[in-house]
């Protein structure tokens, strides 16, 4: 198919890009194209303007902040998932995006176009998730930083606001003895996940201490896995890794699609968190 | 001097460091001064009466040219052909390139926009308006029988019905011990060409040239003259560089016949491409049959008798072939077994779809998947291993030439050899008892092994048989061979490449048999002003006909040379030896090479009586009989019972196709043809909605797999030659596909079946083995 017509910017500055965003309500941000590109060829979206913030030099790249990896938002997929920064200081992050479609999509795609896309079958957001992240937004006003837990509202809407942009994300560093997993189940090598699990596990003394859990799928937005974090606080890696994971599924609301429906989905998160737990607490 | 034989060399295809490099001719890279671009707006619905269109709105459009209905081209634009309604009773519905009152299918084109650019052309689209009367839908086969059905045509919904029978079926099922009744489902597949389709027509008022990405420019000549009225002499049609077609490309397409029309009513060149979308609708789909299997057997395992009911799905219209492909299969669903007693009976029927036709194998691929599973199924039934069971009914080696209980006379084959070769390759043993050590652990992880001993009938074909069934062509294939006044040889091939490798395959022929080297020999195709005869290439045909038209034609050539080097070499022409591209006097020194008679016939200063000018020649060939690789592949799979996640952990294939000419071609057509066969068994599937949507638009939703999804391949190869034709070539092009679907649902069924599990609907989805597998137990039952 073939997009309708559109008007197309490419600002040298982060406060030329709020600007021509905040001018222009249907106006869309431009990152690596992977997610927007196809919208428009099969003419799902009807933006006036694409505001490339390709050539912003100042959202692309990863840095050590001390206690938080800063993660701007133009870095790409490739990029996240060799920085040896990330794999130091956020490893389920590189985990992650090293699963994300494939070679050529992630020399294109960004880590802030997963986010700002919303899309509950990207790999990034439950990762992001489980690590409680901190969004950063920049309009014409200045910055805000948003929780994780609060930017992902519904399908495809995050809780930025018009003449906003991602920036980039700060992903706190999780102390000495966590283990990072992400479990993608798909069907072929680039397809998207019909359920993926992230998983951040805290092991001490043979037992799990702390897990963080986040679905990839199970609903309109990615969704923490309270439940099973809580059972699994204690829990002795085992048997009963299985036992307290009986609850993924909980208080998800998974689509119906043609790779699975419902009750497969919410089958699935239990299996593969337990499989994602184990794996992250490098039990076998 | 001694020359490597080329024939059988693992020689690298001369087409590809052109095509790896980007310097390829795609009929999109194409264009012509002042070339108009036409975008078409296709039916929403799936069946619906056109209450009213109109156009209008588009017209004053910018850089809008012009905007038609079907309506507009209701004289002009004539039927969409079927070639080849084999079965006596078969309707063919008049089938408008353009919709002029009804659409049948989601995807139908009903008017077009032709503007100075595809952005605008689509931006117009959305500006006509067509008002639709929905009519019921009719989606599923066996309810589109019934008496109550809606009608897709008011013919009703039966395309035909064929039946042959031989042997006395009644005594074969009468007290069998053993009957087997299994229904299959063959589901419908998307042809998936990596190059999607693309036309180009330009016209100087008198005469058309078409470029497009087509398996057929000869047959689509011929068709477009006579659907279109414009005259056969005047229409030009040029296959240039085509990236794939699979069967979706042998096809006389809507889009074809409108851009000659559009070109024709503009007086200027207009030019198509599909989007990847546009095309999974509307690209001609593939396989989608209903096989009903009876299987009766004595208690040792042998056949008495087989009978086979389908019904095939033909999707709203009957395009160029498509009532002929389920019945490609009348022959073959008996595959390489013996048997006293055969049925086949297929009913073709309309449904509110797009048209089906040849998809890879096309007909022979469903038989082979319908035998192969009953025989699994039979083994199982015995407690035999499959294939003891397949040995106990197979044709023997010493048997050959066999004529089976269909009525095809099978020249050769080893399928002892070839199974032996795959077992031992596979490590068959041995799998199996990891397969029963796990069962006996309840490992969550179950191994199945699958088995597939196919045959298939190939290089269609004889044009006797194809009149016999009622074809609109002949099977025969077309060479030119000419050597030029240097030396060089530039050969014409009537058989039309899309990715094959013609070009390598038909200058390693021609070395051998005019002994010149490799790289002094070129080959042109693909074009009806270069090649004029041709029928093109499907049906693993092309080396097996058009290459032997090739071999025909050099022998031609070498008898017009050896009179011509008798005169040179004043000797007698019986006294004349050819060796390395010479001609020798036996017994002596004196000899004259194949170049220097080319030249000599160049200058024709002294030729001899009756030899013309120029060393050059041309044959057509036509076989007298099919030719019929046939294969053992064998696949184990590891199934993941929590999630229903089938991974193919090796696959083997021993396959023989007879005498090989180029082992990395034919390897190359086996890794795809068997990727093409497993993406049937787990991945890919066509899904209509219950309105008749198409939900598999895109490749996030049509799963094709990629490197990544597939084993390394384990190929070998045994080697019975056909006797068919003097090469003693069997053909490649579909032995993988063919192949591949049984072994891995095989595979898949046998890990299940401690289960009570004995068949999973394809694509064997993670979700749908997950579902079979629920409220069940591993027995732990030991085979
Ligand atoms: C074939 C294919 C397979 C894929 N498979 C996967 C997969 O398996 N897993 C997965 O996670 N992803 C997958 N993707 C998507 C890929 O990861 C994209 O990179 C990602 O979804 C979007 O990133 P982008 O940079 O391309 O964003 P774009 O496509 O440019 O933008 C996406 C959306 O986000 C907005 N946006 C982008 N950046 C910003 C910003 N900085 N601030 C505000 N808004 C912004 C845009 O306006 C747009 O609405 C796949 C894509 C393709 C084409």
């Amino acid at each position: 198919m073939i997009p309708a017509q559109f008007d197309y910017v490419r600002p040298a500055s982060l406060a030329e890009a709020c600007q021509e965003l905040g001018s222009d309500e249907d106006a869309k941000v431009l990152a690596g194209g992977q997610s927007l590109l196809p919208f428009l060829r099969l003419r799902l979206a009807y933006p006036s303007k694409l505001v490339d913030i390709g050539r912003l030099a100042d959202l692309r790249g990863v840095h050590d902040r001390g206690d938080h990896v800063h993660i701007g938002a133009m870095t790409t997929h490739d990029e996240v998932m060799r920085s040896p920064v990330v794999r130091e200081g956020c490893p389920l992050l590189a985990l992650t995006a090293a699963q994300v479609a494939d070679p050529a999509i992630r020399h294109r795609g960004t880590f802030g176009g997963s986010l700002a896309h919303a899309d509950p079958a990207g790999d990034l957001p439950a990762a992001v998730l489980a690590l409680d992240g901190v969004f950063v937004a920049a309009s014409a006003s200045g910055e805000r930083e948003i929780p994780a837990a609060e930017f992902f509202v519904d399908y495809l809407e995050s809780s930025l606001r018009q003449g906003e942009i991602l920036a980039g994300v700060r992903i706190p560093k999780l102390g000495a003895g966590w283990g990072f997993h992400y479990e993608k189940f798909h069907r072929t090598a680039q397809a998207w996940a019909i359920v993926g699990v992230a998983a951040a596990v805290r092991r001490s003394n043979g037992s799990i201490a702390e897990a963080r859990i986040a679905l990839t799928n199970m609903g309109p937005t990615p969704v923490r896995a309270r439940a099973v974090e809580t059972a699994l606080q204690g829990v002795e890696l085992g048997d009963q890794v299985r036992q307290a994971c009986v609850e993924a599924a909980a208080d998800t609301s998974p689509p119906a699609d043609l790779h699975a429906q419902p009750d497969y989905r919410r089958h699935l998160a239990k299996v593969l968190t337990d499989r994602a737990v184990r794996a992250a607490a490098g039990a076998p | 001097m001694t020359v490597d034989q080329e024939v059988g060399r693992p020689r690298r295809r001369k087409e590809d460091a052109r095509l790896l490099t980007g310097r390829t001719q795609w009929t999109d890279n194409l264009s012509r001064p002042g070339t108009l671009h036409v975008m078409f707006l296709r039916s929403p619905m799936a069946h619906a009466r056109i209450a009213r269109i109109d156009v209008s709105g588009a017209r004053g459009l910018p850089g809008v040219v012009a905007a038609f209905s079907g309506q507009d081209f209701r004289e002009e634009q004539g039927s969409l052909p079927c070639a080849w309604p084999r079965s006596g009773d078969t309707v063919i519905p008049e089938h408008p390139p353009m919709a002029v009152s009804e659409v049948r299918y989601v995807g139908e084109a009903v008017a077009c926009v032709v503007a100075t650019d595809r952005y605008r052309a689509a931006d117009a689209l959305e500006a006509i308006e067509v008002d639709y009367e929905q009519l019921p839908a009719v989606l599923d086969m066996n309810e589109a029988l019934s008496e109550s059905a809606a009608k897709v045509h008011e013919t009703g919904n039966r395309a035909f019905t064929y039946r042959t029978t031989s042997g006395d079926l009644e005594a074969a099922f009468r007290d069998a011990p053993v009957v087997i009744d299994r229904t299959f489902v063959q589901q419908r597949l998307i042809p998936s060409a990596m190059e999607p389709r693309a036309v180009l027509c330009e016209t100087d008022g008198d005469t058309f040239t078409m470029w497009t990405s087509t398996q057929i420019p000869h047959i689509l000549r011929t068709m477009l003259a006579l659907v279109t009225g414009v005259a056969e002499h005047k229409l030009r049609v040029v296959a240039p560089d085509v990236g794939g077609g699979f069967g979706s490309k042998l096809q006389v397409t809507a889009e074809e016949v409108l851009c000659l029309l559009l070109a024709r009513r503009l007086g200027r060149p207009v030019k198509w491409t599909e989007s990847r979308s546009e095309g999974n609708l509307t690209v001609h789909h593939g396989r989608d049959q209903i096989q009903h299997l009876r299987l009766a057997a004595d208690s040792d395992g042998r056949i008495r008798g087989l009978q086979v009911e389908l019904l095939a799905d033909m999707g709203a219209y009957l395009v160029l072939l498509t009532p002929a492909v389920p019945l490609l299969g009348a022959q073959m669903f008996n595959a390489i077994y013996k048997m006293d007693a055969y049925e086949f009976a297929c009913t073709g029927v309309f449904t509110t779809k797009m048209p089906t036709d040849a998809y890879r194998g096309a007909g022979r691929p469903e038989a082979t998947f319908g035998i192969e599973r009953m025989m699994d199924e039979l083994a199982a039934e015995l407690g035999l291993d499959p294939l003891e069971v397949r040995r106990r009914n197979w044709i023997r080696h010493d048997e050959f030439p066999f004529t089976t209980i269909s009525g095809l006379t099978y020249d050769s084959g080893n399928y002892e050899a070839a199974t032996d070769r795959a077992m031992a390759l596979f490590g068959y043993d041995k799998l199996r008892a990891e397969q029963n050590d796990r069962r006996d652990r309840g490992d969550p992880v179950q191994l199945g092994i699958g088995v597939s001993t196919y045959t298939e009938m190939c290089g269609l074909g004889p044009s006797r048989w194809f009149g016999s069934e009622n074809a609109g062509a002949g099977g025969w294939e077309h060479g030119s061979v000419r050597v030029l006044p240097t030396g060089k040889v530039e050969v014409v091939t009537g058989s039309s490449p899309h990715g094959q490798g013609h070009v390598t395959a038909w200058s390693q022929i021609v070395a051998d048999a005019l002994g010149v080297p490799f790289e002094d020999v070129t080959v042109l195709h693909g074009d009806t002003a270069i090649s004029p005869k041709g029928l093109d290439t499907y049906g693993s045909r092309s080396l097996t006909i058009g290459g032997i038209a090739v071999l025909k034609a050099c022998d031609k050539v070498k008898d017009k040379a050896r009179r011509l080097a008798a005169h040179v070499l004043e000797c007698s022409p019986d006294d004349l030896e050819f060796e390395a591209g010479a001609f020798k006097v036996r017994g002596t020194e004196s000899q004259t090479t194949i170049q220097e008679l080319a030249l000599a016939a160049f200058a024709a200063h002294d030729l001899p009586d009756g030899v013309e000018a120029r060393l050059d020649s041309d044959a057509t060939f036509d076989p007298d009989n099919f030719s019929f690789p046939h294969g053992t592949h064998l696949c184990a799979v590891e199934v993941d019972t929590e999630t229903g996640m089938v991974k193919i952990r090796s696959y083997v294939a021993v396959d023989d196709v007879g005498k090989v000419v180029n082992p990395l071609i034919v390897d190359g057509q086996l890794h795809g043809g068997i990727a093409q066969g497993v993406a049937q068994a787990l991945f890919e599937e066509a899904v209509y909605d219950a309105d008749g949507n198409l939900l598999t638009t895109t490749m996030a939703d049509y799963l094709l797999p990629s490197a990544a999804d597939l084993p390394d391949f384990a190929l070998d190869r045994t080697e019975s030659p056909a006797t068919s034709n003097p090469l003693g070539v069997k053909g490649v092009g579909e032995a993988g596909t063919i192949a591949a679907t049984p072994a891995v649902v095989n595979a898949i069924v046998d890990a299940l079946r401690p289960y009570g599990i004995n068949d999973v609907r394809m694509p064997c989805t993670p979700e749908r083995v997950w579902r079979a597998l629920q409220d069940r137990t591993l027995e732990g039952a030991r085979r």
